[in-house]
Parts: C-alpha cells; structure tokens; sequence
C-alpha cells in the first residue's frame, strides 16, 4: 500500500520463461517484477534514471510505458495480467490519482526551494559574518575503511592506495564543489566489531561525508547499524552475496546476478563446454555459503539433478587440498562433463590451485571457474599449471579501452610499481569514487540525504569502455564478463553480456527473496520491500 | 603448403619470386592460406575451430608444430607485418619471434629467428578451452606415432572417446607392430571398448573379460551406462561382475591414497612442530613467534629466487642452508633480547612473543608487501607420480614427506650424539647440576633456541612449495603446531613424530567422510578429550627429567 491507496495492477506482465526466450539467456533475467519497475521509472520520469540498453528511451513516451518498445513483436507471449502471487501488485497510480500526488509533490518542492532559497541566504550572511567557519569547512573530508592489517589486509589495502589515488587527482582537477578533498584512513586490522566502531570514529569523530570501506560481508554488517543510525553514506566495492540493500549503502561491486548466474549461463552454453555436472567448492562463511544456495537453486532450475552437485565448504586458510581435488577429480570422472565453481576465499587459493596443477587437472577437462580471484590473487601463483581456468568478475585487467589504460597508468605511477595489477574492487571503487563526485557535484552539497537523492541514475565511464549505472536498489548496471588465467597472471577476456547487467539485491532464485524488491525512490522508499504482504520489513541484518 | 602459408604471412616482396616459383614446383595441398586468416584477426570461435580441423587434416609436421605453439599459447600474430609467429618470452621482458614455417625435411629445430619485439607488437592468438579439447584431439593422432611409450599410451587413452573408423584403422595398424608391452595393453583395452561398443552381445561379453582390467575413468563410465541400457541379462551380469571388480580395485587405491594423503598432512605438521618440539618441548618456552620462524624461512626462499632467477631448479637446495641460518640467527636474537629475561614467567614469554609475532608480520609486510610472493616450484617438484590411471602421487608431497623424516632424523642424531645435543639436555634436565659442571647455560639456550627457530625456518622452505608466502604464513601454522607438540608429549621427540603422522592420516581419513570443516573440529575435540585422560600427552616423559 502506498499513500493509502492500492491502484490497478500493471497492465502487462511477463512470466521468467518468456523473458529468457526473449532476452538471450546471458543478459540479465528479469522477472515480471523488473517490467515493472520500467514502467515505475517511467512514470516517474527516464531522465531520473538514465536510459540503460534495456531500457531504450523510446519505451517511454510522455510518460506512458511502452513495453512493445521495449520487447518489439514479443507481447502476444505475455502471460498474464495477474501476479503469481494473486495479490495486487502496489505499484503508483496512473491517471488522476497520480496527477494529485504529483501536484503534492510540486508543492513540496516549492517549499523545499523557498526554504532552500532561505537557507542560502542566511549561509551567505552568515558566511560573511563568520569568515573562519569557512574555513574549517574548507576540506571535504573522504573516510577509507580498509584494513591495514590483519588477514584481510592482502586485498584490502589495495582498495586504500586506490581510494587515496583517486582523492589525489581529484585534487589535482580542483577538488569537489571547490573544495580540497582530504582522506581519513582508520585501520579496522581485519576485526569484525572494530570496522563498526572505527565507522562510528570516522562519522563522529572525523564528520566525513563519505566513506570507502569493507571488504568481507560480515565487516559490511558490523558497519551497517553504525552508518543506519548516524545516516552516513558508504561505498562498498566487493562482489558479494546480495539479499540487502540499505538506505545507506552504495554497492557497487556485484550482486549474484552479475556473476555467479551469468557464469554458471557461460559454462552451461556450447562455447563454455555445455557442463551438466558441477562442483561447489567454497570457503565456509557467509559470502559462499549463500551464493552457492542460489546456484544450487538456479542449477535446479535449469534442470540439473541433485546428483550432479557436489557442494564442499572448507575452513578459512584451507591449505591441504589432496582430498578435495582428488574428490573433485572422481567426479569429474563419469564421462558428463563437468566444472568446479569456486567461492574459495583469498589464501586458500594459492594450494587449491597449486593441489589442481600438480593432481593434473586441467582446465580442458574440468575447468574451475572462480569468483574470489582476480589479478591480485594471482600475483602469488605461478599461473603456468593454470591456463585456461575461468574468473567471472567486471573487470579485467587486460581489459581494452583508453580509460583503462590512463587507469592503470595512473595507478602505477601511483603506488610507483610499474608490475602492481589492478583488479575488480579497484573499478568497482573507482566507480564508486566517480559516481560520489559526480552526486556532490549535482547535489552542490555533501548532505547525505541530498548525495544519495542525486544518485540515482547518476552514469558514469567503466573501465571496460562502457558506462556504469546506479539503480534505485544502490547496485549498479555494469557488463559481466569471464576471464581465462593466462600464463602471465593476467586474464584474458573469452565471453562478456552484450551490454549491461542491471544488479538484483534480492535473489529471484530463491523463494523467500524473489517477493521482495529494493528500491530507494518514491514512492516505495524500501530497501526490502515484501511485495506480497505489501509490508517494507527494513531489516538488513 | 609450407610456401603457400609463407606468403601470405610475409609480406616482403623480396622472397615474393622466389615463393612464387616454390609454390609452382610444389603440388597443390590442403590448407590454403584462406584457412589460416582467421587467426590473423578477431574471429568466431566456429572459424578458429574450422582452422584447427583443416590443419589437422593437412597433417604434416608444420602443422603439428602450429597447433602445439597454438595449444601452449605461443602463436602470436606479429601487429606490424600481421604475420603468425611463434613466440618465446626472455628475461628482461621482451619476446623473441620465430618463423613458424619450415620447408618438410628440414628438422624442428632450424626454425628461423625473426627477431626480438615488445610485447605490444604481438597478438597472442586467441584460444579457449573447447579449442584446447579439440586441438589436443588433433594432435592424438600425431602422438600415437611418437616415439616416448608415454606419449604413445597418453594418446591413446585420448583418442578413446572418439573412435572413428580412421582413429581404429590407426590403433589396428599399431597393435600389429607395436612391440612395448604397456602400450599393447593400452591398444588391446581402445580395442575392446571398440568392440563392446560395436559389436553382438558374444563379443561385448568377451571384451568384458579385457576392460575389467582397466582402471581408466572413461571405461567405467562406458560400462556402468551400458549396464542401465541392455536388456540381455547374461551381458549385465558380466558387467556388474567387472564393475564389482573395477570397483574393489578402486576401493585399495583409495585406502592407499587416503594413507599417503595422511602421511603427507603429516609431514607437514611435524616440520612445523618439529622446532616448536625443541623451543617448547624441550626448553618450555611458550613461543608464539614460532610461525614467523618459517615465514623468514619461506620469504629467504622468495629472495634467493629473485636474486637468482635462472636457478629455480637448485634454488631450494641454497635456500634450506640459509634458511636455517636467517631464521636461526633471528631465534638467537629473540632470545638474548627477549626470551632470556623472563625465563620461569610463561604468561610473560607468551605475551612477549606473540608481541614479536606482530612486529616481524609488519616488519615483512613494510618490507616486501602486503601482497603474497610467487615462489616458484622447481620442475622436479611438479605434477605427479602416475603409478596407473587411478593412483597418481604428487612429487611435492612425496618430496615434502621424504625431507620431513630426513629433518627428523638429522636433528634426533644432533640431539642423542653431538656434544651439543648432550649440552642442551644436560641443561634442560638440570640446570643447576649443568652449570656448576660448567656448561655455558646461557649459551646453551641461546643455540637451543637457535636451533629450534633454524629449523622452523627449514620447514619454511618447504612450506612455500605448497601455500602462500606472504606475511600470514605462520599465523595459519602455529596452533597446529603446538596441537601436535602437545598431544605428542612435552619434551619428547618421537612423540612429535608419531602424533603429527597420525594426527594426519585420522584428520585424511575423516575428511571425505564428514568434510574438511568438521573433520578438524572432530579432531581437535579428539585431542582435548585426550589431553583430559592423560594431560602429559602420548609419550610423556617420566623420572627426574618430568621436574626439570
């Protein structure tokens, strides 16, 4: 229910098989629900939101939603008007009921701007009373979140020198709203409960206006009370898990959708070896753990038997991999072919891989495909055993476009290491980073409220040569691409989606999150929205 | 052909006449230079296969030489004359090119140099894994008539899911005069599966008899399918006879291999221990520092590599001494500064050394970085040791178990007959008596010390043939180690030994059972359970020494 009133449902709806058969089946699966939020975006205006490849400009005209635009000479395959779930679907009004909250709106923003008007003026007196208050605001203040120590510290203190680099050119190009930028670096030494507390020090202590941070789920959900209760805003830049998205919270790192389901699409097509049988190997927390209960449920989907998945989790640091591989070997053996999807965290790759080379298996035969290991990871194995092994992430190194190029070259002189790599939570924060100035900017302040209303469908440049997307659920429109270990740690790019994956925060393929929908704008304002019970539960963690 | 291909990956007009007048002497083949131009810019995967098919049938030498460049990623396409080329990476980071023509009769080797480029001026041509499949199938044919018996019983085993009439003709031809007996049997068994495949229910029953005896996957697989599918119930007694016999085959191995797997763990745990053994065991100091013992050790190794890089091969066998060394002296340091003021107070040494475990992780990650280094495994250190199609041993593992006992049993002797060895355990057993005998204790306990940390540094070498080198090495290391100090029995070496080697193999033989998660929660509640009944481990030391 939304002001009070429940209005007609949307007049078309798509059931999933037909959206496969339409949209060939590596680009995002998009469930009824995703038509309609179009037609949502549409009637609250594209411009807002930007105009993705799925979204052409032309399925919106003078504010009806044109979904033949969208799926041209498809529509007479629509399912039917009614949901799944047999409820009425609270989406806006049309028509007059629409028009009248939009006239309540207008009103609000008259007001907003008289205040506003108000506001600058006692500011400007106020700024010509008090000249030193100025100038303690001179800076911007920037909070990185990243441990410098600890386990994490391998990957994390990376995304720190990136988040340092990029406040460093920012400063170079004048700043943000003509002020300095200055980075506030706290060490959350890889100890869950202290990223909370040092979120708290930082939004307290330090009065940021941004942070960067967080590396590991369970350090995002220590932070995320903290940065809910004193409205912060923080950019986290890791694939993850999904089933969250907060008010306070820009992810933009991948969701299951922009990568584990395309892969598991890759390798299930001819060109990815047509695999029937495969392996879940993962690291036991949260991160694998949830990932590969979507996986199982989408293999189910697509017809894979029970039999045919071989789920292992093993401890943090696994490093004696003999039995696994050996298991994963005899598997492997039954003449089906089969892959392994790796959820393996950070250091127990190095002797998983190392076991794989030395008990011989190779990629031709049983390919791994992961989704923890990128550039970095690789930069401690002698990848020579490795060739032809897979990774699904959004960026590659070896990627080919100029921004990249003037990234890394930057990056490297940087960090003053000509042979450092770049990896995927490196773009996912330079997006991030981007999207931020490019808010403030918009906004012409760095009030939270005000940044995170900017945000959406705020577009900016990838390093992959395409263009990023914010969406109303705080994940990104980005391409999914897969990699192949090449014999110099680098990978190459063998497979990308045709255009961009628009993230999901709540799995479609598991039944209690497909009911549930993120989105920030109005008039749903929730970032875990029940679409069943119409109910906005709010609970993130 | 060679010719044909010249041309039109050398565009230099001088040899232009003079390939034209090859190309007339020369009778007409099958690969035109048509079929190669998909490799010389971004094509379908579908062409690049196409290309694969037509050299395959072209079959000669050349073309051979072309996929093997082409499957290990060294067919590249040169940008500037935008011709193919085979390349080879040097030291300094640069590329030298070859020609990948040769005219038939010349041999392999002579192919011609072009030059040294950077890398940007080359294209790797692209590759995927469905492409390696099918070029390794092409190149099958090839191998068969290799002259290595290895290389010939590999191929053979290839070829076994694609026996076409062609591919049978072949394998008939070579049973004829094949004469090493391994690679017979690996005919007769590509023979009989052809024939269970093929032909009446008499024969399949006969050929049977033959496949029973063979361990090979894809046999198995073969005969289980058939067994769900016939409806003859003489044939599906047969095969659920073999099966019952492949499958009791298969069950040995797996004990035999879950046992290495075991020592294996082993070995690993009781070169981490091995030092604690000394440093704990038998000085009793609570050393928390002990795993960045062998992260210096681990990290000595990473530096002798990057400052002899042509040395791989031999790399360990310097690192170990100076491992041992470096980690020694470091030991030693520890101890004169630290250890030697708070003997008799474990809360203390505990804290201290766990304090010095923080400064050497950040002193090594300042230093070299946070990131994890590339150890390079030697090549006589990689793949495995193929016993048959079902057993194979890693040469790692092998060599990590054989080095473990060798440690072992060096420092056992130092410890029994050195003068040394007598003046440790003099001054452990009774300080008071050793020193009015006038053994230097102080001294003593240095070099004890000393020792214990050389050897976790030794352990380090190895440990860097199998996980990370980087600054968390220890930390994933040192409860194991003082697990198996513990259990083992305080102060008693053979106890180290005994419980690291069955702490290994139980964890093993748990693990495929209940998963790697619980299998160590289960032997560790095994172990508390065990310190309760007998709180002075497996071995404990009984007599005067148990007050010392």
């Amino acid at each position: 229910m939304i002001n009070g009133k429940t209005c007609a449902r949307p007049s078309i709806l798509l059931n999933t098989s037909l959206v496969a058969d339409i949209i060939p089946d590596h680009i995002v699966i998009m469930e009824c629900l995703d038509l309609v939020r179009y037609q949502l975006m549409c009637l609250q205006g594209v411009p807002k939101y930007g105009v993705t490849p799925l979204f052409p400009a032309n399925a919106c005209e003078s504010g009806k939603f044109r979904a033949e635009a969208l799926f041209p000479g498809r529509l007479s395959h629509c399912a039917s008007t009614e949901t799944d779930h047999g409820t009425p679907l609270a989406i806006p009004c049309s028509g007059n009921e629409q028009r009248t909250i939009d006239s309540g709106e207008a009103m609000n923003n008259r007001l907003s701007k008289l205040s506003r008007n108000f506001l600058t003026a006692s500011v400007a007196t106020a700024a010509l009373s008090l000249s030193v208050m100025a100038q303690a605001a001179d800076t911007i203040k920037v909070g990185v979140l990243h441990s410098l120590s600890g386990t994490m510290a391998i990957s994390e203190t990376t995304l720190k020198d990136t988040v340092l680099m990029m406040v460093e050119e920012q400063n170079k190009n004048g700043g943000v709203l003509g002020k300095k930028l200055e980075a506030v670096v706290v060490d959350p030494a890889s100890d869950w409960p202290l990223f909370a507390e040092k979120a708290r020090e930082l939004l307290v202590k330090e009065d940021v206006d941004v942070i960067f941070g967080g590396w590991t789920s369970v350090s995002r959900k220590s932070v995320l009370p903290v940065v809910e209760e004193l409205n912060g805003l923080m950019f986290y830049p890791v694939q993850y898990e999904g089933e969250e998205s907060s008010k306070n919270v820009f992810y933009t790192g991948a969701a299951p959708n922009q990568q584990a389901i395309p892969a598991v699409d890759y390798l299930m097509s001819d060109e990815g070896g047509a695999v029937t049988r495969f392996v879940l190997a993962g690291t036991d927390y949260v991160y694998p753990r949830t990932t590969n209960k979507i996986l199982e449920s989408y293999l189910k989907s697509k017809g894979i038997k029970d039999a045919d998945i071989m789920i292992n989790y093993t401890p943090f640091g696994h490093s004696d991999w003999q039995t696994i591989v050996s298991d994963i070997k005899k598997f492997g053996n039954t003449g089906k072919k089969t892959a392994v999807i790796s959820t393996i965290n950070g250091d127990a790759n190095v002797p998983f891989y190392k076991e794989l080379g030395n008990q011989g298996v190779s990629a031709e035969e049983i390919p791994v495909i992961a989704f923890s290991v990128g550039e970095e990871e690789l930069s401690g194995i002698d990848t020579g055993p490795l060739v032809g092994h897979l990774a699904a992430w959004n960026y590659f190194m070896s990627a080919e476009s100029d921004t990249n190029d003037e990234f890394i070259e930057t990056w490297q002189s940087f960090i003053k290491d000509e042979e450092r790599v770049a990896n995927d939570p490196m773009e996912a924060t330079y997006i991030g980073f981007n999207m931020w100035v490019e808010a403030v900017e918009k906004a012409g302040t760095t009030d939270v409220d005000s940044v995170r209303s900017a945000m959406y469908g705020i577009t900016v440049p990838n390093l992959t040569g395409g263009t990023a997307v914010m969406n109303t659920n705080h994940h990104l429109t980005k391409p999914v691409l897969i990699g192949e270990i090449q014999d110099d740690g680098q990978f190459e790019i063998v497979w990308e989606t045709k255009g961009g994956v628009m993230g999901d925060a709540w799995t479609d393929f598991l039944p209690e999150s497909s009911k549930i929908v993120a989105d920030w704008s109005a008039p749903v304002k929730c970032g875990n929205y029940n679409l069943e019970t119409g109910v906005c539960s709010g609970q993130n963690y | 052909m060679n010719q044909n291909l010249r041309r039109v990956v050398h565009n230099l007009p001088a040899r232009f006449l003079l390939l034209l007048l090859l190309i007339l002497s020369r009778p007409v083949l099958a690969v035109s230079p048509e079929d190669l131009k998909p490799l010389l810019s971004k094509s379908s995967w579908g062409q690049l296969e196409a290309v694969i098919t037509s050299l395959a049938e072209e079959g000669s030498d050349s073309c051979q030489q072309i996929l093997e460049h082409w499957l290990n990623g060294k067919l590249f396409v040169e940008k500037q004359h935008k011709r193919l080329v085979f390349a080879e990476k040097t030291p300094d980071k640069q590329y030298r090119i070859f020609d990948p023509f040769f005219t038939e009769g010349e041999s392999k080797d002579t192919v011609s140099e072009l030059g040294t480029v950077k890398k940007r001026a080359l294209k790797k041509v692209r590759i995927n894994n469905q492409l390696r499949s099918i070029i390794k199938t092409a190149l099958a044919t090839w191998d068969l008539k290799d002259s290595d018996p290895k290389t010939r019983i590999n191929a053979i085993y290839a070829s076994l899911k694609t026996l076409d009439s062609k591919t049978l003709s072949t394998l008939r031809n070579m049973r004829a005069s094949e004469e090493n007996q391994a690679v017979i049997n690996a005919l007769d068994m590509a023979l009989a599966l052809n024939l269970f495949q093929q032909g009446s229910i008499s024969e399949q029953i006969e050929a049977v008899e033959v496949l029973t005896g063979s361990d090979n996957p894809f046999i198995r697989s073969v005969l289980a399918d058939t067994l769900t599918t016939t409806e003859n119930t003489a044939l599906a007694q047969t095969i659920t006879t073999a099966l019952a016999e492949i499958d009791q085959r298969q069950q040995y191995y797996t004990v035999a291999e879950n046992i290495f797997f075991g020592l294996s763990l082993g070995s690993v745990l009781l070169l981490s221990a091995i030092g604690l053994a000394i440093t704990f065991g038998v000085m009793g100091v609570i050393n928390m520092a002990h795993g960045e013992m062998m992260m210096l050790g681990a990290y000595t190794t990473f530096v002798i590599q990057s400052v002899f890089p042509e040395l791989i091969d031999q790399s360990l066998f310097i690192a170990i001494p100076l491992a041992f060394l470096v980690a020694g002296a470091a030991g030693v340091l520890i101890e004169r500064l630290v250890i030697r003021h708070l003997y008799g107070r474990p809360l203390e040494t505990l804290l201290a050394t766990f304090g010095i475990s923080l400064i050497l992780q950040q002193a090594v990650r300042t230093i070299f970085s946070p990131l994890n280094q590339e150890v390079a495994t030697p090549g006589w250190m990689s793949g495995s040791w193929v016993i048959n199609e079902a057993l194979s041993l890693t040469w790692n593992r092998l060599y990590i178990v054989g080095f473990s006992l060798l440690v072992f049993m060096v420092l056992l002797l130092v410890m029994r007959y050195t003068r040394f060895g007598l003046n440790i355990r003099a001054v452990t057993q009774n300080r008071a008596m050793a020193s009015s005998m006038g053994i230097p204790t102080g001294r003593v306990d240095a070099l004890t010390f000393g020792l214990g940390s050389g050897i976790a540094g030794v352990a380090g070498v190895a440990l860097s043939q199998l996980t990370n080198v980087g600054p968390n090495l220890g930390q994933n290391y040192i409860i194991d180690s003082f697990m198996v100090v513990v259990f083992g029995g305080v102060g008693n070496l053979w106890g180290t030994l005994v419980a690291a080697m069955g702490l290994g193999v139980v964890n093993k033989f748990l693990e495929p059972w209940v998963g790697a998660v619980v299998a160590k929660i289960l032997v560790l509640v095994f172990i508390i359970l065990f310190i309760q009944k007998r709180p002075r481990g497996l071995f404990a030391l009984k007599g005067r020494a148990v007050e010392g």
